[in-house]
């Protein structure tokens, strides 16, 4: 029920993931934040079990500062990509990750850039991708209104319309999404879209 | 004496661990290298013994950021160096991984000199032959932090010190000159205790200065010459006052 989807534009690349936590029946919350900020330029959108998800990004978020570190420059999205699918291959006929993975970094010398890499450790270079059950709308509605070099707006309004077709149509929708976008000026989030606001605590 | 200065792990009958002390003389024989805590900076120096002609001086970084908010700076065998750095900075990171905190000044000190002592009591090694001044702000309090360590790794805090070469020098020199500093002010007080040993100039000065909102950052050449000539002038003006008022009593 988790869903997942990103595409590149001119200039930049989008996330879009839900913010759902359930365990069977329950929903845990509503903002979970799905989408890791590995560094300046570079996003990680995951889905899969919970707990290999935390362990396996933060594993990666923090390689990558330690290369930052040693070498005073930080690895490409290509690399950081590679990486990535190196760790979950290794782990994969001993201690596999579950997660899913859509990662999109901007690089200076070769613009924006998006990864799709599953738990399997399958890894493509792309230019649009989704994951979960959401991935059978949100690409059919990708492949009708993506096209290359689309603006940000275009972008975030055929992002809108892929969750409004999620919400529609798939059975269990989330209700809440989170969109990030990176680009020259960084990675850093763009909006959320809710339809349920998690509610605080009404005072006595 | 000769006898007990082979293996690291024998103490000889006074009480020496002679490896050790004669790391130390290695420290002692490496680049001069000082660090002075400000209120709001803190500053590292480092002497550059003059680059080769065809060397490109941009790859001998001799003050290094551990993580984004510690800064280190070290004498002696920089091969030595670059081992504990590197250790240093995967456990920064580990530190980061798995308790979601960056690392305090004092944690990562005293996981560096750790490392050092550990290499003290060993069969078959040698310890590292350096010691280190490391700074760095507190990820939460902001309050400014330099330690040192040694080859027998020790470490206590200091408000300044220096290492290296002629470090009793800039050390005498600094015990009669700090005072609580901030900005450019703890710059220039590194800088005249590093040219207390260090011949005057730009290209024999390594220097960085770590601020809470900027982390680490390196100085230009040019940019510590024309502290230097601040400083110089300053001397020279005292110097002039010092001899224009003697008549009168």
């Amino acid at each position: 029920m988790e869903c997942v989807f990103g595409m590149v534009g001119n200039g930049f690349a989008v996330v879009v993931a839900d913010t759902s936590a359930v365990n069977s029946i329950l929903v845990h919350k509503s903002n979970e934040d799905k989408i890791m900020i590995l560094d300046s330029h570079k996003l990680m959108g995951t889905s899969g079990e919970h707990g290999d998800r935390v362990q396996f990004t933060e594993y990666v978020q923090k390689n990558v500062a330690l290369y930052l570190f040693r070498n005073g420059i930080p690895l490409t999205t290509a690399a950081t990509a590679n990486f990535t699918r190196n760790e979950l291959a290794t782990a994969l006929r001993k201690n596999p990750y579950s997660v899913n993975i859509l990662l999109a970094g901007y690089d200076k010398e070769t613009g924006p850039s998006l990864y799709y890499i599953d738990y399997i450790a399958t890894f493509h270079k792309i230019e649009k991708g989704a994951f979960g059950y959401g991935s059978y709308f949100s690409l059919s509605m990708m492949d009708r209104h993506y096209h290359s070099g689309m603006s940000l707006e275009e972008a975030v309004d055929l992002v809108d319309k892929c969750i409004l077709e999620i919400r529609t149509r798939l059975v269990v929708a989330p209700p809440n999404f989170v969109i990030k976008i990176v680009d020259k000026d960084g990675a850093r989030e763009y909006a959320w879209r809710e339809s349920i606001k998690d509610t605080g605590v009404s005072s006595a | 004496m000769a006898r007990y200065d082979r293996a690291i792990t024998v103490f000889s009958p006074d009480g020496h661990l002679f490896q050790v002390e004669y790391a130390l003389e290695a420290v002692r024989k490496g680049n001069a290298a000082v660090g002075v805590r400000g209120t709001d900076t803190i500053v590292l120096g480092v002497e550059k013994k003059s680059a080769a002609k065809l060397q490109d001086s941009r790859s001998v970084r001799k003050i290094v950021n551990l993580d984004n908010h510690i800064a280190l700076a070290c004498a002696g065998l920089k091969a030595d160096a670059r081992v504990l750095i590197n250790k240093a900075r995967i456990e920064c990171q580990s530190h980061r991984l798995t308790v979601e905190d960056p690392v305090t000044v004092e944690y990562i000190t005293r996981y560096i000199a750790g490392l050092q002592q550990k290499y003290t009591q060993s069969g078959g090694v040698r310890p590292f032959g350096l010691s280190t001044l490391i700074v760095g702000f507190d990820p939460y309090t902001g309050v400014p932090s330099l330690y040192q360590t040694d080859p027998s790794g020790t470490f206590s805090a200091w408000k300044a010190n220096a290492t290296g070469r002629n470090s009793n020098s800039m050390r005498e020199f600094l015990e009669k000159n700090y005072k609580e500093t901030s900005g450019q002010e703890t710059i220039k007080l590194a800088i005249r205790a590093l040219l207390e040993v260090v011949e005057s100039g730009g290209k024999n000065i390594e220097i960085a200065v770590m601020t809470k909102e900027h982390g680490l950052r390196q100085f230009e050449e040019a940019e510590i010459d024309a502290i230097v000539a601040e400083i110089e002038a300053e001397k020279a003006a005292a110097e002039a006052a010092k001899k224009g008022t003697p008549k009168e009593t």
